[in-house]
């Protein structure tokens, strides 16, 4: 080295300031790995919010007054909706499911009533439980214990902090596949890969330039979208933010080397793309992002566990809703540091440079 | 000096079934610009690469400033500059970024700034890649090749693909490297380019060397001062006639038009007009030059190089 050159002229410095010019210079990518999360956290977060105060929706069937003053009895009720509808309109209406139950209000007058209903839709069954409470009380009925209600939303058990470490996970996941992948494939059907050889350039510090713009954006893009979360959602953070920083980092680590190892012999952009889908599509399904992998049947399981998605998102889970400490999620950083330890030696024995 | 700055010996290089390089040697001497003249598929990139230690051939040594591939190939790599054939540089970045880049890689070089200046892209400096004209990419390419300080130029068909100005200009260029004292081997199948930037060329055809030396020399040899390209129609003229005539000393017939190589035209013109009244053959073009390279390796090839 000669005298008088400052860090910033060092290899492994220009080859990282290269990684984030071509990363912040790709509107794109920036979009899908900024913005695209954000939006969809915000737009499941909406979708969902609403729900605990949804009024179950009934219909009367009828026309004439007797099924006026059902739904008048029925309306006294602060949980329903109710609407008079003519008998067909109702079936209808049942069928498709904008009403929970369908009241025939026809022997009214004689003290009694029909329900129809889907006894498999538990909305249903509720549906049957509330329309009948509050018929029975307007003909009469008194309750022998009085009964107040102390209504709570626990933060922690809403769908919208459940699926926050999915999404979380995921974009771990795209990002790291995607950016290196994309990155060298590119530069090895440009034949750019074969210049930067022909110089005395280190193998070691181009690889190691995507780990550490990985590194560093992934402070952004994990701050940005558990930012969001939190200050917007009210999503908790119950454990400690250095267990969360290693999950994430030793995650980013993985995906990398996975990402590195996918691109290792692929010649064109398409095959890339086609290759790294395959490889993540499997875990957008199974790993439990949008709901728990445990749906899955139990012959699967093991497989599922294994899958580098699965144990990245269970371990972000327990960290951030149960507070969960790095011992008690041993089991998924080992899984973690196994395909780490797996794909990187093998995508340096693999990776064509020319 | 003890050892040239590249010497070849039995070069050679299969791929699957084509012999690309046949037994190749090649001598570049300190200070010179030497040229691997050939067409397209003459091995040329195929050799060159060995060279630059990117592949690795199946026989043959080649010695680069001294020292071998596989013995301690980053310091080698510190002293060489490197263009190769088609390389797309990153669209997003600067020129002087890219540059910057490439810098970091040598351990001495020049300011990149300076180099930029030098292939006169000073004022693209904060120009993305992705918008240079195909010159200028080429310049960049030049560039990268030049800020390592190097000993030892590899140029792989500079100018290809070039408009005549972009060539003239990267010409003028790899003249004052040469005059710099750098030693240059390029490749190029144009024979004019040869003839303009090399101290010596050496011909490749299928693999192998068929003629080097000086492209004065080479011309020269040809034994003749002018060329004499004429048809007539369909009629076909024996060859060992053409031969006869006064002041000829060579010809061949291609595609429908003879060629004939001439000492003395003001001599062999007559005698061929002369030979073709006598024949009933009407000549329907005709037209002399100074011989180039390009005789010289359609006398050795029978073919031309920009056919290929």
């Amino acid at each position: 080295m000669s005298e008088g050159r400052r860090w910033t002229d060092r290899s492994l410095v220009q080859l990282t300031l290269v990684r984030y010019r071509e990363f912040l210079r790709e509107p794109e990518a920036v979009f899908w790995v900024f913005l695209f999360p954000i939006l969809l956290a915000a737009g499941l977060g909406v979708a969902f919010r609403g729900r605990p105060a949804d009024r179950t929706p009934i219909g009367v069937a009828g026309t004439d007054s007797v099924a006026q003053a059902v739904a008048e009895a029925l309306r006294r009720s602060p949980d329903v909706t109710v609407r008079v509808l003519p008998a067909s309109a109702a079936a209808d209406s049942l069928r498709a499911g904008s009403v929970a139950l369908v009241v025939l209000p026809d022997r009214w007058p004689e003290r009694q009533v029909e329900y129809r209903y889907d006894e498999t839709r538990p909305e249903s069954r509720a549906a049957r439980l509330l329309a009948d409470d509050a018929l029975q009380r307007a003909a009469g009925r008194t309750d022998p214990v009085s009964a107040a209600d102390q209504r709570v939303t626990e933060a922690g058990a809403r769908y919208i902090d459940f699926v926050v470490p999915g999404l979380l996970g995921m974009n771990l996941m795209g990002s790291g596949i995607w950016s290196v992948g994309f990155a060298i494939v590119d530069a090895r059907r440009r034949r750019l890969l074969k210049r930067l050889i022909a110089t005395p350039m280190s193998r070691a510090e181009y690889l190691a330039s995507f780990v550490l713009s990985r590194l560093s954006l992934l402070v952004l893009e994990v701050g940005t979208l558990l930012g969001f979360a939190v200050l917007v959602f009210g999503v908790p953070l119950r454990g400690s933010l250095w267990t969360l920083v290693f999950i994430c980092v030793l995650s980013a680590l993985s995906f990398t080397s996975l990402g590195l190892l996918i691109a290792s012999r692929v010649q064109t952009i398409e095959g890339v793309s086609g290759l790294s889908n395959l490889v993540m599509l499997p875990m957008w399904i199974f790993s439990g992002v949008f709901f728990s992998a445990s749906r899955f049947p139990d012959a699967v399981q093991p497989v599922i566990r294994l899958l580098p998605l699965t144990a990245v998102i269970d371990a972000l889970r327990a960290t951030i809703l149960r507070g969960a400490g790095p011992a008690a999620i041993g089991p998924e950083l080992l899984i973690i540091i196994g395909w780490l330890v797996l794909s990187f030696p093998l995508a340096l024995r693999l990776f064509r440079w020319k | 000096m003890s050892s040239p700055p590249l010497l070849v010996r039995g070069l050679r290089k299969t791929y699957d079934d084509v012999i690309a390089v046949d037994g190749l040697d090649l001598e570049v001497r300190p200070g010179e610009c030497f040229g691997l003249l050939g067409p397209n598929g003459a091995g040329k990139t195929s050799a060159i690469e060995i060279c630059e230690g990117l592949s690795t051939p199946d026989a043959g040594e080649v010695v680069v400033l001294g020292q071998r591939w596989g013995e301690n190939d980053r310091d080698l790599r510190d002293r060489l500059g490197i263009s190769l054939q088609e390389t797309q540089f990153s669209d997003k970045l600067t020129v002087g970024e890219t540059m910057r880049l490439f810098r970091s890689f040598y351990g001495q070089g020049t300011e990149p700034d300076a180099v930029i200046d030098m292939v006169q892209l000073g004022e693209k400096v904060s120009a993305r890649v992705g918008k240079l004209s195909g010159g200028q990419k080429q310049r960049l390419a030049l560039a990268c090749a030049l800020v390592g300080d190097p000993e030892l130029l590899f140029l792989d068909e500079p100018t290809t693909g070039l408009d005549p100005q972009a060539r003239r200009q990267l010409w003028e260029l790899i003249e004052r490297l040469r005059s710099e004292g750098r030693s240059i081997l390029l490749t190029t199948h144009y024979m004019d380019e040869a003839e303009r930037l090399c101290d010596r060329v050496a011909i490749v055809d299928h693999g192998r060397v068929i003629a080097d030396g000086a492209p004065r020399a080479l011309i020269e040899s040809l034994g003749a001062e002018h060329v004499l390209e004429f048809a007539v129609g369909d009629r076909v003229l024996d060859d060992a006639m053409l031969r006869a005539l006064d002041g000829v000393c060579g010809a061949d017939r291609r595609d429908g038009v003879y060629r004939l190589q001439v000492s003395e035209l003001h001599r062999a013109i007559p005698a061929l007009l002369q030979a073709l009244r006598q024949q009933g053959a009407n000549l329907t073009e005709l037209r002399t030059h100074s011989p180039t390279l390009e005789d010289v390796f359609v006398s050795l090839t029978g073919r031309y190089l920009r056919d290929e």
